[in-house]
């Protein structure tokens, strides 16, 4: 075939080494790692910067690499339903002791906590500012304000749908209240952007709060309440499930995160001087 | 599900406009711009790793869908059968399928708990290059089919006088309108790296592993540094500006003299 | 079989697209040597024939050809070259025509030299003039050998000194002994050049006579009145 043969010989070859060639330069580094187990845990631990700081000191004690794949906790554990998981690192404990009760995974165990807060505009036309977070809620419902949730099966949104029912709020949802309830089916830094944009109120873990750097006139207005405390658990997906599990390599995470070094590296994670995330793990 | 892949860029700037006017809007760009400039000189490794990710799993999708997609192209203008007009009719249908939709299939194709979970390529680029491949495919053979049948029109029966048969005219054609063709494939290839929908379901978007141009955009923004965000976007606009400048230049010393090819 | 048995003939032959009928049952035999001239007013069928002879459009009735495989070239009135070198599209056609590699440099240099483009082997086709781009259509059919060469209207586009060199080389091909069916506009050069002479009109052959004698006699009172360039549209 003169012609095309022609045309190989030239910009054809040429272009197809060169792509070639940025491929497995692109691919190598990926490939090299074998050691390595995949975690499926919360945007707030992500977009906070914890495990920016904490899997690091992770890998250097064991050689273990984490590749986390972080979405809601909903998500998380649907997702460790699949097998397509390790480990699941997330915070909503209900749930949590679901998904180990099914048989999905090994034993909980208590990591860390942090808290939830929540925000508003500066200007608080609601008159929310306090520390009781139900009686806040009461307020807002009976106002015309806006309320921002994130709608997507998280540890937050979970516990902002708890933190309704004990403000005798079944269903925020439900049309004819005065505010407007606003679901996004959204990760947390999401839910903030909405919520800076349309002067709207809140709830979301500190951690994600202090990283977030589009506030707008969003600020804290009600925090200290005991049951905004949040608490984070670490969970070995069982092997009986999905025997491709790496159960040894996820086993070695879950005991490093709970025993002092793990703890120390969480309590040791600051943002402008200001401790994100409280290690409480039971000896 | 949508949530992953949420950019709710629209509300963040709508207020900005309304609150504190163009000059702010102005400001951000401005930023923006600064940013930009700082992450090319200062070549951060970081990101380079990204964009480089980014143009590999974008490229190889690309340079494999069009093994498959421009030989589908040149055989669904040349073929006979009768459900032809039927499957032409549906692969323009799948040139908008969301890139959500194929992440979602391969996604399940590609879990533990799906048939090709042994493999365990789900969270790897891997995996990433075939939901892109399957994304852009439809692109490449509806557009190279259109090219084809065009050109069938002008020269078809000389083709056929000179003895070839269906399908060497429709890969003669493709050789005879290879600058078509190549706008084509950066058609795709535009569609691929700009795409966030399927790289983030399977490829998770795991920091130095998965993480391309596009989901590092997607997770500034929701980390609410949206400058940074757009930042990133005009990086990778301006990577891919080079690579067309480069085809620009070559197609100009192929073919001196008029514009627009004879 | 060789000697006086017709090279191709057609045989109760009609073409239609879709509802029109373009060819209506045309018997037509193509003996070796020959120089057939097809004339007829546009849409008479010229094409539709050539085409039909030529096997590439699908047909009612027979098609019958004399060997296993004659081999034949058509040249349309526009030439079609492909987006690469002169040299490369004669060897696109001697590939197609599955012609041995080896041989390809050797043929496409004689086919240009025929054709007086040898100097222009290595520029892109597609930038030669209309004139040029027509006798390297002619050097294409040559090179692969071709029992009958079929031609539409090879010259109407082209200026009188283009048109001039399309004929020289068709001459020499006859001369060569070559098959030639050509369709014209040009009854001076169907005069000129063509041993036969067919009139069309509406999809029939209404006129199948040597030149000589379709020039001289007057036998469809159509054929005359087109003779005369005084045919009407009214069908």
């Amino acid at each position: 075939m003169g012609p095309v043969r022609d045309l190989w010989n030239g910009p054809v070859r040429r272009a197809c080494t060169w792509l070639l060639a940025v491929f497995v330069a692109a691919a190598a580094p990926v490939a090299a790692q074998d050691r390595f187990i995949v975690m499926a845990s919360t945007t707030s631990t992500e977009q906070s910067g914890l495990f920016a700081h904490l899997l690091p000191a992770f890998t250097k004690a064991t050689g273990i690499d984490v590749r986390v794949v972080a979405q809601g906790t909903g998500r998380a554990l649907d997702m460790a339903r699949r097998g397509d998981a390790d480990v699941v690192f997330v915070h909503d404990q209900p749930a949590e002791e679901r998904f180990v009760a099914e048989g999905f995974g090994l034993v909980r165990r208590a990591v860390m906590y942090n808290d939830f807060i929540l925000l508003g505009p500066a200007a608080d036309p609601a008159a929310t500012k306090g520390r009781d977070v139900v009686a806040t809620l009461r307020k807002l419902a009976a106002s015309n304000a806006v309320f921002v949730s994130r709608g997507d099966k998280s540890g937050t949104h979970a516990a902002e749908l708890r933190y309704w029912k004990l403000a005798g709020i079944d269903d925020p949802a439900f049309p004819g209240r005065a505010f407007a309830y606003r679901a996004c089916g959204c990760g947390m830094g999401q839910a903030l952007n909405i919520a800076s944009s349309s002067e709207a109120y809140v709830l979301a873990d500190r951690g994600t709060w202090l990283s977030f750097k589009n506030r707008g006139a969003l600020t804290i207005l009600v925090e200290g309440d005991t049951r905004l405390f949040n608490q984070y658990g670490v969970i070995v997906v069982n092997p009986a499930r999905h025997p491709q599990t790496k159960t040894a390599l996820a086993q070695a995470f879950s005991d490093w995160v709970v025993l002092p070094d793990g703890q120390a590296t969480i309590a040791s994670y600051k943002i402008d001087g200001e401790q994100l995330f409280f290690p409480n793990a039971v000896r | 599900m949508i949530a992953a892949t949420g950019l709710s860029l629209e509300p963040a700037y709508a207020p900005a406009f309304e609150s504190h006017g163009l000059l702010s809007l102005v400001n951000s760009f401005a930023e923006s711009l600064r940013t930009a400039q700082h992450l090319l000189l200062d070549a951060d490794p970081a990101l380079w790793r990204t964009v480089r990710l980014s143009l590999a799993v974008s490229g190889s999708a690309c340079l494999i869908a069009a093994g498959f997609g421009l030989a589908a192209g040149a055989w669904l203008a040349v073929t006979r059968l009768p459900g032809r007009r039927l499957a032409v009719a549906a692969l323009n249908t799948l040139l908008a399928m969301p890139s959500v939709v194929v992440g979602l299939v391969v996604y399940l194709l590609l879990s533990r708990s799906g048939p090709l979970g042994s493999f365990g390529i789900l969270f790897t680029p891997p995996a990433m290059v075939i939901a892109q491949t399957l994304l852009v495919l439809p692109i490449i053979a509806a557009l190279s089919r259109q090219l084809v049948a065009d050109s069938l029109r002008d020269g078809g029966d000389q083709l056929r006088s000179l003895g070839a048969g269906p399908f060497t005219c429709a890969v003669l054609m493709l050789l005879h309108e290879r600058w078509a063709v190549v706008t084509v494939l950066l058609t795709a290839f535009g569609r691929a790296v700009s795409e966030v929908g399927a790289v983030m379901i399977v490829g998770g978007n795991i920091d130095g592993v998965t993480r391309v141009i596009t989901t590092a955009i997607a997770l500034e923004t929701s980390k609410g540094d949206l400058p940074l965000a757009l930042a990133l976007g005009l990086v990778l606009l301006a990577v891919i500006g080079l690579v067309n400048v480069a085809i620009a230049v070559a197609h100009r010393t192929r073919e001196p003299g008029l514009a627009g090819s004879p | 079989m060789s000697g006086d048995a017709p090279l191709l003939r057609l045989v109760a032959a009609g073409v239609h697209f879709g509802d029109v009928r373009a060819l209506r049952e045309v018997n037509i035999e193509v003996r070796r040597g020959e120089f057939v001239a097809l004339v007829g007013a546009n849409g008479s069928g010229k094409t539709t024939l050539l085409h039909a002879l030529h096997g590439l459009v699908p047909l009612t009735g027979r098609r019958e050809v004399d060997d296993a495989s004659v081999p034949q070239a058509m040249v349309f009135q526009r030439p079609f070259m492909l987006r690469l070198s002169v040299r490369s599209n004669l060897h696109v056609a001697l590939w197609l025509a599955g012609v041995a590699r080896p041989s390809w440099n050797d043929r496409s240099a004689e086919a240009l030299r025929r054709a007086g483009l040898e100097e222009l082997a290595h520029r892109p086709a597609r930038t030669l003039s209309a004139g040029q781009q027509q006798r390297l259509a002619l050097a294409r059919a040559w090179a692969t050998r071709p029992d009958i060469l079929f031609l539409d209207e090879p010259t109407a586009s082209l200026d009188p000194s283009a048109k001039r060199e399309i004929e020289a080389m068709l001459a020499q091909f006859a001369s060569d002994g070559m098959t030639l069916v050509m369709s014209t506009h040009n009854l001076g050069q169907a005069k000129r050049m063509a041993s036969r002479v067919i009139y069309l009109d509406q999809g029939e052959i209404r006129a199948d006579l040597p030149t000589e004698r379709f020039f001289g006699e007057h036998v469809d009172p159509r054929a005359e009145l087109f003779l005369r360039g005084e045919l009407t549209w009214d069908l």
